[in-house]
């Protein structure tokens, strides 16, 4: 544009200064500034950034048929530098590393991303910023302890791994849990499944943008602490779940507890859905994104909602039934695209499919004991321990040694909230195990990670990454 | 072969398939363990993925210590058509542990055969990428050995003798 | 800004005291949950035990704009020189809560995986204990940090 004037002119009418010649080096003496003052007129002095401007002049529009901007968004090709792009050559591939200290990782994973522009070419998971040795120190607990172990595997449903523990344990030494306990088992478990959901679409909402989420899932799920506080006696990591059966029986009022949940989560989870379910930047950031087919979840080993959200119609408590739930009656949703939209909509309707089995266990639960009355597994009642000598060294030999396993191995894998939770059980006879090996599905899902990140945008990764649900507990243990 | 093995109608081919493995059923309810040597070891899970069992679940690895193979190598797999467990077990020895890998069948064994070298130091042949996963890359040793004490350092109490 | 080596007098303390007063009723915390206590963090910071209500707002996650580090979680061999690094990252005055028995001791994993306390690693001012401490506990650890830097015990 080189009929542009560099001068602004205004509408007064004033004479337009040419500037003083410029001597390199030498500034204006005295005589030629007081000279230069005499005939400045205010207003019309030409400052250097206006001497050495870079801009195009005055801004007009351009007629509409011959606006390139206009042409380019109609796709009528446009001649435009500006607007040709050229391919990027593997050179200019930039790497960027996420975490492991990042506020949306969800714990410390690491993610190393080559990046084309915005898009991902190649995403590499690097695990192991939270290895605790659980399988080691597993070995040096007894099968009593063992529990306190695996329970901060897997944090946000750690009475699901308790659960698979116990199991692995009963099932090497072969004894009945009595119908009580099986009920306390699958109601903790249960209301641990909707306490973990809750945490879910807290992250999630807040992953996306709906910052508020975080406050709403924590709202909820406050109440579920509380009774769990109640029950076991720790909001989290409770050690509740023990072989032969549950710690303690569950304490008097906790049906008007219960109820009081009941009434309150699935009003809690309707605002959620409303707020969520049809707001368009929700639907636009999840519906499509991070996409896993049902053949790549099996081969990769996708369990849970992940699964189910692809399609798969596989759930453990219906197919491999456990601590009798099959008396209970539920549905288990599924979903169809196996994007983050219906991995979230998989896990709205599960909390209300919980509360429908909680519902049925406060119905329907025996009296009973509430652990085997085996004594060579479970503890005496504490008030036997003063009136009998066996008692007492039961509790002695149990409490410091530990009840012995017969040998074999074993594998036990319940439903936990974020997919298939085994436990892998070796026992050579002894009080502590030979070789435990949790089957964690977070581990899995971190695995799957690139499948359903490549081709995608950066956005979608936080996204994705929430969707799974990873725990990084479970992921490295 | 095991006694009423051809009986079984899904592992019953696979047994008459591989007449050397030895199938097993432990615990109450029963789980299916086959036992496999070493040579055989991704025939037999290719074939097992072809009869039925496509889903990969989980893949560990066991040290026996004193016994002949030292090390052992657990697949553990999942048909959800027939709703059944498969658990394959195969010896790795400890003189030389390698083993092939089954990246090439299940591409979720990746990260678990990984896990297994790190703790374990078993060898996975036809690995794309065998390198430390949980660990830290420098680290020396295999954690999850039986010779390899668990680590633990003694309490530091305040004010006790023994405190440094 | 204060330091040891500032002069004392009247208008100096009165001035210390000031400052002292704005950095605890405005104390910003990096994120940097590892494990459980990252949740009971949360927990913390959420509706029923509000933490915005004693100034700390949020949670940044740019070390750069925190100013108290609580180290919540247990903390693993390969963790620890990114938790240096951090710690590293942060402006003077910083401060650092170690939430929880692992990031305190090591907690009930006394093995090869983690570090055997967090102040192996950083410098640490307050330790809350639990497994993990409950949002009353973190919060009384917090109030008794802010009590601590009102009360000139931590100089920075």
């Amino acid at each position: 544009m080189s009929d542009t004037p560099n001068v602004v002119t205004g509408d007064f009418e004033t004479p337009t200064v040419e500037p003083p010649e410029e001597q390199a080096g030498s500034s204006p003496t005295g005589a030629t500034r007081r000279e230069m003052r005499s005939i400045w007129v205010a207003g019309t002095e030409e400052t250097a950034w206006m001497r050495n401007s870079t801009d195009e002049g005055a801004q007009e529009m351009l007629e509409a048929s011959v606006d390139p901007a206009i042409q380019a968004e109609r796709g009528i090709p446009v001649e435009d530098d500006f607007l040709e792009t050229e391919a990027t050559d593997n050179d200019e591939l930039q790497i960027l590393n996420m975490g492991p200290q990042h506020p949306s990782t969800h714990g410390v994973l690491r993610l190393h991303l080559e990046l084309d522009g915005e898009t991902i070419v190649r995403v590499k998971p690097i695990i192991g910023y939270l290895h605790t040795g659980m399988e080691k120190t597993g070995e040096t607990l007894t099968f009593l302890q063992g529990g306190t172990n695996v329970t901060r595997m897997d944090y946000l449903s750690p009475l699901h791994m308790e659960l698979a523990y116990s199991l692995a344990v009963e099932s090497l030494l072969g004894i009945e849990i009595p119908e009580r306990a099986q009920a306390i088992r699958v109601l903790m478990t249960e209301l641990n499944r909707v306490s973990s959901h809750l945490i879910w679409v807290a992250t999630q909402g807040a992953d996306i943008g709906a910052v508020s989420m975080l406050i709403y899932g924590w709202r909820e799920r406050e109440y579920v602490l509380q009774f769990f506080e109640k029950v076991t006696g720790l909001r989290m990591n409770h050690n509740f779940i023990r072989p032969g059966g549950v710690a303690a029986d569950l304490p008097d009022g906790w049906e008007d507890d219960v109820e009081n949940l009941l009434d309150v989560v699935p009003k809690g989870v309707s605002e959620y859905e409303e707020l969520l379910n049809e707001n368009p930047i929700f639907r636009d950031r999840t519906i499509g994104v991070g996409v896993i087919t049902p053949d790549e979840c099996k081969a990769l080993g996708v369990t849970g909602a992940n699964a189910r959200a692809s399609g798969i119609e596989w759930d453990l408590r219906k197919a491999f039934p456990y601590s009798g739930i099959d008396k209970y009656e539920f549905d288990v949703p599924l979903g169809k695209h196996g994007d983050v939209f219906d991995r979230y909509l998989v896990r709205m309707e599960e909390i209300r499919q919980s509360l429908r089995i909680v519902r049925q266990v406060l119905e329907t639960i025996p009296a009973g004991d509430y652990r085997t009355t085996d004594r060579k597994v479970t503890p005496p009642p504490r008030k036997r321990i003063d009136e009998s000598m066996e008692a007492l060294i039961h509790h002695f030999k149990l409490f410091t040694s530990g009840f012995k396993v017969p040998a074999g191995e074993t594998y036990q894998a319940v439903e936990s909230p974020r997919g298939e939770l085994g436990i892998y059980l070796v026992s050579d006879g002894r009080e502590r195990p030979w070789r435990l090996h949790a089957r964690t599905p977070s581990f899995a899902h971190v695995q799957a990670l690139p499948t359903m990140m490549t081709g995608s945008l950066v956005a979608d990764t936080i996204a994705t990454i929430a969707s799974i649900d990873p725990v990084l507990g479970d992921v490295d243990r | 072969m095991t006694d009423g093995i051809t009986s079984d109608q899904i592992l019953g081919p696979l047994a008459a398939a591989f007449p050397d493995v030895e199938f097993r059923q432990v615990n109450d309810p029963p789980q299916d363990v086959a036992l496999v040597a070493h040579g055989q070891y991704r025939d037999f899970v290719a074939a097992a993925r072809e009869a039925g069992f496509d889903f990969f679940v989980d893949l560990c690895g066991v040290d026996y210590l004193r016994r002949q193979p030292r090390f052992e190598v657990v697949l553990n797999l999942l048909s959800h058509v027939h709703v059944r467990r498969l658990r394959i077990r195969v010896g790795v020895p400890g003189s030389e542990p390698t083993i092939a890998s089954i990246t090439g069948i299940f591409p979720g064994a990746d990260f678990y055969e990984r896990e297994a070298y790190d703790l374990f130091g078993i060898g996975f042949d036809g690995h794309p990428d065998l390198t430390r996963i949980v660990l830290p890359d420098d680290w020396e040793g295999h954690p999850l050995r039986k010779d390899y004490s668990v680590g633990s350092v003694p309490v530091r109490f305040k004010g006790s003798p023994r405190a440094q | 800004m204060a330091h040891e080596s500032a002069p004392s007098g009247f208008l100096l303390t009165t001035y210390e005291k000031a400052v002292n007063w704005t950095r605890t009723r405005s104390m910003w915390a990096a994120t940097f949950g590892l494990a459980c206590c990252a949740i009971e963090m949360m927990a913390t910071g959420a509706a029923h035990n509000d933490l915005a209500r004693f100034g700390m707002e949020v949670f940044r996650a740019s070390p750069r704009q925190a100013d108290l580090m609580i180290v919540a979680g247990r903390v693993s061999q390969k963790m620890g020189p990114v938790l240096r690094q951090v710690y590293d990252q942060m402006a003077e005055p910083k401060w650092v809560i170690s939430m929880g028995a692992c990031a305190s001791s090591g907690g009930m994993f006394n093995n090869y995986a983690i570090i055997q306390g967090v102040d192996e690693v950083v410098p640490v001012d307050i330790y809350v204990p639990g497994c993990p401490p409950g949002p009353q506990s973190l919060l009384h650890g917090i109030l008794t940090l802010q009590d601590k830097v009102m009360a000139g015990e931590i100089r920075r």
